[in-house]
């Protein structure tokens, strides 16, 4: 890892921060291309240590939120404390499937994001 | 069960298959489902999102780590500024059109899925 490769997983760190509180998601979808292209770590450890950021990031996100009222602290932990089921499923077809098809179908699920990202631009452009 | 609660558990299965398998929080599956299933307004669905995602990010992250596929320190090294991000983006959505940056972010997410496959 080079000082460039440093700044760059920093800066994508932090954009995945502003991502995750502006639309309430984790921010993998940029923490996983940026372990992969700035710190070398393949798809697979990428993938799993994406997940440890993540925990970071809701957790600061959630409360943030909660002092602008915006959370449902009741629902919230229903979905969290009914998804075992989904993510052990998940987390061993990672863990089945080549590096090479996770690489597509993440960069399939981020085409969807943007593409999502882009019908909500459109909206409150309308709106 | 209520259907209230079995639409809860539908989202929760979802959001952790994805979770799983592509390292992410699921909050893409969580959002748009609330507002479309339980009638969420969208800044509620998004920090209710947050909070779900930090149980199933939690749980996913242990199942991984199981398998041996968790680099602590690097997911400290992406993870702290991306908490000053978080804490500047939820700031920005109470004050800000969130149309320009949502875009932004749809270009920078095309881009890095080209990286990634090429």
């Amino acid at each position: 890892m080079d000082g460039g490769d440093l700044v760059g997983a920093l800066a994508i760190g932090f954009a995945a921060g502003i991502v995750s509180g502006m639309v309430g998601v984790g921010g993998g979808v940029l923490f996983v291309p940026g372990l992969v292209l700035f710190l070398d770590v393949s798809q697979l450890r990428a993938e799993s240590t994406s997940l440890l950021a993540i925990v970071l990031v809701a957790l600061v996100g959630a409360w943030r939120q909660r002092g602008y009222d915006n959370v449902r602290v009741r629902d919230g932990l229903v979905v969290g404390l009914l998804s075992p089921v989904g993510v052990v499923v998940g987390t061993g077809l990672a863990n089945a499937v080549s590096e090479r098809v996770l690489e597509l179908s993440f960069a399939a699920v981020q085409l969807y994001f943007a593409w999502q990202l882009a019908q909500r631009a459109r909206r409150s452009a309308e709106g | 069960m209520s259907s209230r609660l079995a639409r809860l558990a539908v989202i929760a299965t979802g959001a952790g298959a994805f979770s799983g398998l592509f390292g992410v929080g699921g909050g893409t599956i969580i959002v748009p489902l609330l507002i479309l299933w339980l009638g969420y307004e969208e800044r509620e669905a998004t920090g209710t999102s947050l909070a779900a995602i930090v149980v199933i990010a939690a749980m996913a992250a242990a199942a991984q780590g199981l398998y041996g596929n968790v680099d602590v320190g690097k997911a400290v090294l992406i993870g702290i500024p991306a908490v000053g991000g978080v804490v500047a983006g939820t700031a920005l959505q109470q004050r800000v059109s969130s149309r320009v940056v949502a875009g932004c972010f749809a270009v920078l997410l095309v881009v890095s899925a080209i990286l990634l496959v090429v």
